[in-house]
């Protein structure tokens, strides 16, 4: 795993340009590596979503990306600059590269156009020299992959339900093999079962076609079953990175402790829980410091003035990185 | 301040009850229809009975399509009922509209989903809840009366210091605020029972537990029948007393929480704690969830035609063949008292007489 396939490398994100600028991601360093499956947890306006356009060049206005790079490294050929592609070269690397299962992506087919359409036109965009026999075929592929038979392609989107056309969104997503597929908040419109139902056929189809997922979510219950790796975010920074297990068995920043006691547990014993208290991150009126002080159980003596930098807290295990001044780093960050 | 701490009533008194309530919506007739000689309803909500007692918090859990809301709506008296009967206090209740409707909302108090749209974004908090307070006559008596009312309401809602809050409009207030702004709101009518219809699935994770924790305070201090509704069935096993599993418009198993989520008996419940995320099971501490194979498929079905007999058996790992002919009464399972699932597999004679069959079967074909 020690292969990358997307580097990012110090992003800020700014919504508005100015004085009245918000800054909704702050320095981001992540590394997604081939095939692995990198969780993102935060609260609602942590920037997760944010990142995620940033850094496939969607942001729509006022969101300007303010800094950073996004390296994408292909399967083969020499590294390119997401952030830097010509508009040409831009419309190439977009789907092929990598694709986005949108949030809500129940409702991001069109509602006018069949799927076989909307599936069908994604293959001629990127490969017109294909035969319209070898494109349905592909379709009807793509649809058996994610469980679907392949006569639903004359389907109009309002005919399928909600875990369907969510499925159609992950065929589409896969249609053209990239390397990597972002995820943002895939399952969170759909019913406990078939969020199941979907998130194993796509830790299958991960496992076949080798693809990366960037996985973003507020659950993180979700992410400690069906991610290797978890990054969190808080305030538009990323405050923890670790494997999930790790993550799940011992959390380090405060915020990732509380977060993991907001869910009640279904089995084990029955114990209070607090959550966190406060209110979640006003970014136009950010505290000074680390963001989470306010909030923080743990706060001591200038945490309200220095802000904590991502390192990592144990010699022996690089694969861990906090952003808290109760685990100061000690040895450097190894990417 | 008019609130009363407690009333004078014994504990677990049934203050709410639904009586076999029934919800069916009409569908629009298109041509064909008019030949058939039924008219095509979807069946929403069918046989469902909850009592709802005092100082208790009662869980009904569902997917989305399950009937759960259109309960709450039904018990809030919103929609009028097709069939079944409401009892407040054991009294039979049908209001619609006027005078007797608000003497009903007085003591039945609703609580919606989402906080962003249950609060008029034109006014500010202290209109929400004078209106409440004015409305069911606990505005207390001058200016002062209102203030302290108005104060009152927003601490038990640990909105402190209340002068904050008060003047807010509701896009200045955070998800988790607003909704204790509504929760505050319903409290104003000084409600016997509140029917909280998803009040945490909107908010974000890391404050939820706080307004599921400030709903269960409020319980106990104010002696409320809560009716919690949820898609999410661990927070009914954090939350609630009881537990009730629907599935497609019906009641499907019933017992305390701690027994509907520690051994559900229904093959739905089953499924449904399965699918539920749950750390534990990587770490290897939890249940290692049953095999793939034997975990249910498909997707609830129409609630037009519903299926005959168990709504469940074109998707159960476990159906027989009297499964879909024949609807399961509530059965008691052994287990703990009060549990109950509506399913053939507790029926003794069922499942003797199934197992004959397939003995039968096999003999058969052993002697070919």
């Amino acid at each position: 795993m020690s292969d990358q396939v997307l580097q990012i490398r110090g992003l800020c994100v700014d919504y508005g340009v100015g004085a009245d600028a918000v800054r909704a991601v702050r320095d981001v360093d992540l590394t997604l590596h081939r095939g692995e499956a990198l969780g993102l947890a935060g609260e609602s306006g942590s920037g997760k979503s944010t990142l995620a356009y940033g850094l496939t060049r969607l942001l729509p206005p006022p969101g300007v990306v303010s800094g950073g790079q996004v390296i994408y490294h292909p399967a083969d050929g020499p590294p390119v600059d997401v952030l830097t592609l010509s508009p040409a070269k831009l419309r190439e690397f977009r789907w092929a590269e990598t694709s986005i299962v949108f949030q809500g992506a129940m409702n991001s087919l069109n509602p006018v156009h069949k799927v076989s359409t909307q599936l069908l036109d994604v293959i001629r965009a990127h490969e017109p020299k294909s035969t319209a026999a070898s494109r349905l075929a592909r379709a009807k592929e793509l649809l058996r992959l994610v469980g679907i038979s392949a006569d639903r392609l004359d389907s109009y989107p309002h005919q399928l339900s909600g875990g369907m056309r969510q499925r159609v969104m992950i065929a589409m997503a896969l249609a053209l093999e990239p390397q990597v597929v972002i995820m943002d908040e895939p399952t969170t419109a759909l019913d406990v079962v078939m969020q199941r139902q979907i998130l194993g056929q796509l830790a299958e189809l991960r496992e076949r076609l080798g693809f990366a997922v960037l996985f973003i979510t507020h659950d993180l219950s979700l992410l400690v079953e069906f991610s290797d790796r978890i990054a969190i975010m808080y305030g538009g920074r990323i405050v923890e990175e670790a494997p999930a297990a790790r993550l799940y068995a011992e959390p380090l920043h405060p915020y990732t402790e509380g977060l993991l006691h907001s869910f009640p547990a279904l089995h084990g014993p029955r114990r209070e829980l607090t959550g966190i208290p406060g209110s979640p991150l006003d970014l136009r009126a950010m505290p000074s410091g680390c963001a989470f002080h306010p909030r923080c159980p743990k706060a001591f003596d200038g945490c309200d003035e220095q802000v904590p930098v991502l390192g990592a807290p144990y010699v022996d295990d690089p694969a861990r990185a906090v952003a808290c001044r109760l685990h100061p780093a000690v040895a450097p960050l190894s990417r | 301040m008019t609130l009363t701490e407690s009333a004078p009533a014994p504990a677990d008194e049934v203050v709410l009850e639904a009586v076999g309530l029934t919800k069916h919506f009409p569908v629009r007739r298109r041509l064909r229809d008019l030949l058939s000689r039924t008219p095509a309803v979807v069946h929403a909500v069918d046989d469902v009975s909850i009592e709802l007692r005092r100082g208790r918090v009662t869980a009904l859990v569902g997917e989305s399509g399950s009937g759960k809301s259109t309960v709450a709506r039904l018990l809030a008296q919103l929609y009028p009922r097709t069939g079944g009967d409401i009892r407040l206090h054991g009294r039979s209740t049908r209001v619609r509209g006027g005078r007797r409707f608000r003497a009903y909302v007085r003591r039945v108090q609703l609580i919606l989903q989402d906080p962003f749209a249950s609060l008029n974004p034109v006014h500010t908090v202290r209109y929400h809840l004078t209106r409440s307070l004015r409305i069911h006559g606990n505005a207390g008596t001058g200016p002062d009366g209102l203030d302290k009312a108005l104060a009152d309401l927003l601490t038990r809602v640990s909105l402190t210091p209340p002068e904050r809050y008060l003047d807010a409009f509701p896009h200045e207030l955070s998800g988790g605020q607003r909704q204790r702004v509504a929760i505050a709101r319903a409290l104003g009518a000084d409600p016997e029972v509140l029917l909280a219809d998803e009040p945490v699935s909107m908010l974000d994770v890391s404050i939820r537990l706080g307004v599921l924790n400030l709903l269960q305070d409020l319980k106990d201090r104010l002696d409320l029948a809560i009716l919690y509704i949820t898609h999410d069935i661990a927070s009914a096993r954090y939350f609630a007393d009881e537990t009730i599993v629907m599935y497609a418009g019906r009641m499907v198993e019933g017992g305390d929480s701690e027994t509907v989520t520690q051994r559900p008996a229904h093959p739905y419940t089953r499924l449904l704690i399965e699918s539920a995320p749950d750390p534990e099971r990587i770490t290897g501490a939890g249940g290692d969830g049953a095999a793939a194979g034997e975990r249910g498929h498909g997707e609830p079905p129409s609630l037009i035609r519903p299926p005959s007999g168990c709504r469940f058996h074109p998707r159960c790992p476990a159906a027989m063949p009297r499964c879909a002919t024949d609807l399961p009464p509530p059965i008691p399972v052994d287990d703990a008292p009060g549990h109950w699932a509506a399913c053939w597999l507790f029926d003794a004679e069922t499942v003797t007489a199934e197992k004959a069959e397939n003995a039968g079967q096999a003999g058969t074909e052993t002697a070919r």
